[in-house]
């Protein structure tokens, strides 16, 4: 056994190298087609859907020969293909046209309200699966006791209530009755103008500078909207959690770790979760992304500054533009942190990590 | 070895049962038997409760399962009054177990050496320099020729052989007295069952250690046993010496000897074993 | 065999139950009983399913059980009327109509959301999903292609681009609703159809001269009818949380369409005061979802008895 023990080794190591390549190229080709895929659709949902983009700059009460050389300034009396072409061309250097609502481009837009969803989303996403793992874990080691019934009750209850409607009745006990927590937006007035941000992210921001009264009041502020998303992302971390510790509770492994004389906190939390971390990763990976689309409809209510809302308010002012840069941006995102965590599964877990 | 005190296990009617929605499974019903530093195997089917009773010894049954026995002592220690923390303790360090397959009973995501190190320190205070060369020294006893590599190693990257070894070394490494070994070979490949095997028996043998072999080979316990229980339906209904294999008494064992194949023998019909009902009983 | 067996009355429990049906008809019967009893035991899922009849029930019969018509209110003595009011159990809206009586004509909205997006994504997930999955090579990986794309669109933003593009109103949001649904069903079928492409049976069909299309119509789509309908059954909940979510902005049904989402929408202007108007349609969706996704839990566990209680 010893004497091919060298061979295998090295050919183990030879296959390692190509298989990654094989595997970035993989990567590379599904992020490429995927975005291209994203394009094709906005583009569709644009150009072919029934609505004239001329019209809808200029009305449609314009004449006739103003709607014309709008519509060839947009290049629509080209061929479908070439007008793909030209759409393309122009989103890979970032250029999704104007907003006709706030008349700068899109991506500028995009570029100053993105930072307050991912703050708005990250902040959700840390509360869930801070409290979403633990209850899972919970569920399963008890299963089937009370605990593991509340648990799986909450859970339900997360992936059937509508977000928007408990945020309005959340703003209304919390601001409204109780006072805990600050109206609707970001930032309190008073600052809007004295607080100086750096990255986009206000709690990071205000703490670098060491404006402490500041991060208190961007906290009172993020602080509902992030629970809410956090309490969806919990849902569904917390249901998610629970499964994969029962499947790893069962095995084997686990028994010998008990007949090692190993205490039950070290077999849950550090053989049994270990294991059961490889696939948790892809779920709050997953339900990150799931936030960046549940901002869309909590922004509205809490008027938080950030793309949902950018994308709300274009929609009610029919200003397509900045619609489907704000969807394709989302999209975009959607498809990165999906390849991102499954690289990061892989590193993870020693079964794939060299293969 | 006969006339020793107190034997190092006692076991007197020990029962395990499963409540479940259509009523108990009565799992073990009533075993009894006692160990010196001895080998001792217990055959039977799948079902027959030879796994639970291995289990129940070591405090491994699922907690919603039921445990009673006129005596359950590993010495004079009683298993069943201590409390878990202390039974705990006992586990690795004085009982080790051994499971069937080192493909799903070593934990995937982490290294064999970090696995053995781990038994090491739940049990003694030591050094991690000192648990590190324990653990190599451990798996040199159990014929690994590379221990340095085969430390950093995960359970998928090494044979089937091998991780039983590493599971081996993982289990021995504090010294136990009483060593349950759960079908220790019956995942492996034929070639390979006889050198985990030899190793395990040169280890008992070395170490003085009483072990109980669970299997369904009665062939292999026998030549492998110093005595054999035969357990069928959670009861045992014969108790004897390897060498008398061949008096059996009772007609579930000798119906098990007759289904052996023997080299040179016309096998036509296939022998198959025609239960009684009172066998159960 | 009949003759030894002895012979039980036909729908009878050891009939349904007998390891050795005489005809197809027992033997689908039996499974559908085996199964029935499974789902049976789990109360949540009852639960459910009782949610769900009782929706029906409403929705069949919204002519009678709605006290007040839905659309036309007292506007003169029966404006934001707070619950338990005489007459009016749910309290009234800023148009003077009785909430209960729009909460009970809801439903139907409700109700044709979900049946016409399931109708609609359904079908095309299964047949792009077989035909990919039975099909393979290039055909395979252009399908899967497109289904990844979509797949890789959040629901809510693609539905609501595509609201915008085609225009508000309750088909237009069916429409988009279907078109983002659909995938997961492919990936499904697909995944089905893969693990019985090269079985016996297809082999055997094949020998005997069925046409590719005639072997994914008749032999490979029954086989993933099962898991595909416990996915839409799960998906269901989120269908009527985004249907609410774009009838909230204002994309979904229109006034006066007495919609849950646009009632919570209408009622949010007077949430501080006049709570009710906007949490009474809010507590109507989270009981429909929450009943089918105890019902798609439940079918879950009885079809799929490996997974249960995980």
């Amino acid at each position: 056994m010893t004497l091919t023990d060298s061979t295998i080794a090295t050919r183990r190591n030879r296959r390692r190298a190509s298989s990654l390549l094989t595997a970035v190229l993989r990567f590379v080709v599904t992020a490429v087609t995927t975005f291209f895929g994203l394009l094709a659709v906005t583009f569709f949902i644009g150009r072919v859907v029934p609505i004239d983009p001329a019209l809808a700059i200029v009305g449609d009460r314009a004449p006739a020969h103003v709607v014309e050389r709008v519509r060839e300034e947009l290049g629509l009396n080209l061929p479908l293909y070439q007008q793909f072409y030209l759409y393309v061309k122009q989103a890979l250097s970032g250029d999704f046209g104007t907003s006709v609502l706030t008349t700068n481009p899109v991506m500028t837009d995009i570029a100053r309200v993105f930072p307050a969803t991912i703050e708005l989303a990250t902040i959700g996403t840390l509360i869930g699966a801070l409290l979403g793992v633990p209850l899972g874990v919970l569920a399963a080691v008890k299963r089937g006791s009370i605990a593991d019934q509340v648990v799986r009750v909450i859970g339900l209850i997360g992936y059937s209530v509508p977000i928007f409607w408990l945020g309005l009745l959340s703003l209304v006990l919390f601001y409204a009755r109780l006072n805990w927590v600050a109206y609707p937006g970001r930032i309190d007035i008073v600052y809007e103008y004295t607080f100086t941000p750096i990255t986009g992210f206000y709690l990071l921001d205000a703490a670098w500078q060491g404006q402490w009264d500041v991060f208190w009041d961007v906290f009172r502020h993020v602080i509902l909207p992030a629970s809410l998303l956090g309490y969806f992302s919990l849902a569904y971390i917390s249901r998610m959690t629970r499964s994969f510790m029962l499947n790893e509770l069962s095995q084997e492994y686990v028994v010998a770790a008990r007949a090692k004389g190993l205490s039950e906190a070290r077999i849950i939390w550090f053989h049994a979760l270990r294991n059961a971390a490889v696939p948790l990763v892809t779920v709050i990976a997953l339900s990150y992304a799931n936030l960046l689309e549940g901002s869309v409809l909590t922004e509205t209510i809490f008027s938080w500054p950030g793309l949902g809302l950018y994308i709300t308010n274009s929609l009610q002012n029919a200003d397509m533009n900045a619609v489907l840069g704000g969807t394709l941006i989302i999209g975009s995102v959607f498809v990165g942190i999906n390849i991102f965590s499954d690289l990061l599964y892989r590193t993870l877990d020693p079964r794939t990590r060299n293969r | 070895m006969t006339g020793s005190p107190s034997p190092l296990l006692t076991v007197e009617d020990l029962r395990v049962t499963f409540p479940t929605r259509t009523g108990e499974v009565n799992a073990v019903r009533g075993v009894s038997f006692t160990l010196g530093k001895e080998r001792l195997g217990i055959v039977g089917e799948s079902g027959s409760g030879k796994s639970q009773t291995g289990r129940a010894i070591m405090g491994l049954t699922p907690g919603h399962a039921k445990i009673t026995a006129r005596k359950l002592a590993f010495g004079d220690r009683d298993l069943l009054a201590m409390p878990k923390t202390e039974r705990r303790a006992l586990r690795g360090k004085r009982i080790a177990m051994i499971l069937q397959d080192p493909k799903y009973s070593l934990n995937p995501v982490s290294t064999i050496g970090r696995q053995i190190v781990e038994t090491l320190k739940t049990h003694e205070k030591v050094s991690s320099a000192e648990a590190k060369s324990r653990a190599l020294a451990m798996l040199e006893a159990v014929q690994i020729r590379d221990p340095e590599r085969v430390f950093g190693l995960y359970p998928h990257e090494v044979s089937g052989g091998m991780g039983q070894r590493a599971m081996i070394a993982m289990m021995l490494i504090c010294g136990p007295e009483l060593l349950i070994a759960d079908e220790p070979t019956s995942a492996l490949d034929v070639t390979v069952q006889l050198e985990v095997l030899s190793i395990l028996d040169k280890l008992v043998a070395e170490r003085g250690m009483g072990l109980i072999f669970i299997s369904h080979d009665l062939r292999l316990v026998s030549s492998f046993c110093d005595r054999v229980i035969v357990m069928y339906v959670g009861k045992i209904v014969e108790e004897l010496p390897s060498a008398n294999l061949a008096d059996a008494q009772h007609p579930y064992t000798r119906g098990l000897l007759n289904c052996l194949p023997t080299i040179g023998s016309d096998r036509h019909p296939l022998p198959v074993l025609d239960r009684k009902r009172e066998w159960a009983l | 065999m009949s003759i030894v067996e002895p012979e039980t009355r036909p729908y009878s429990r050891e009939w349904l139950l007998s390891d050795r049906p005489t005809s197809r008809k027992q033997a689908r019967l039996g499974r559908a009983y085996i199964v029935w009893r499974r789902f049976a035991e789990n109360r949540l899922a009852l639960v459910g399913l009782g949610i769900l009849i009782l929706l029906l029930v409403v929705a069949a019969l919204a002519d009678v059980l709605a006290p007040y018509n839905p659309v036309q209110g007292d506007l003169r003595n029966a404006r934001l009327l707070p619950p338990g009011t005489a007459g009016y159990l749910l309290g009234t809206d800023d148009q003077g109509r009785d909430i209960l009586s729009r909460l009970i004509h809801g439903s139907r909205l409700t109700l044709l959301v979900v049946v016409l997006v399931a109708v609609i994504a359904a079908p095309i997930g299964l047949i792009v999903g077989t035909v990919a999955g039975y099909a393979g090579g290039w055909i395979d990986a252009v399908l899967m292609r497109i289904t990844d794309i979509f797949l890789a669109f959040p629901k809510l933003v693609l539905a609501l681009a595509l609201v915008a593009a085609l225009g508000p109103g309750i088909e237009n949001a069916i429409l988009a609703i279907a078109v983002t649904s659909w995938p997961p069903y492919a990936r499904i079928a697909r995944a089905e159809t893969l693990t019985f492409r090269h079985s016996e049976f297809i082999a055997a069909v094949k020998l005997m001269g069925a046409s590719p299309f005639r072997i994914v119509l008749r032999h490979v789509m029954p086989l993933c009818l099962s898991s595909l309908i416990v996915r839409v059954t799960l998906d269901m909940a989120g269908i009527i949380l985004i249907a609410a979510g774009l009838g909230f902005l204002g994309l979904g049904a229109q006034p006066p369409l007495p919609e849950w989402g646009a009632m919570i929408a209408s009622g949010r202007r007077f949430i501080l005061d006049q709570w009710w108007v906007a949490a009474m349609p809010g507590f109507a969706i989270l009981i429909v979802s929450l009943g089918f996704n105890l019902l798609g839990d439940g079918l879950r566990d009885a079809l799929d008895p490996k997974e249960a209680g995980q």
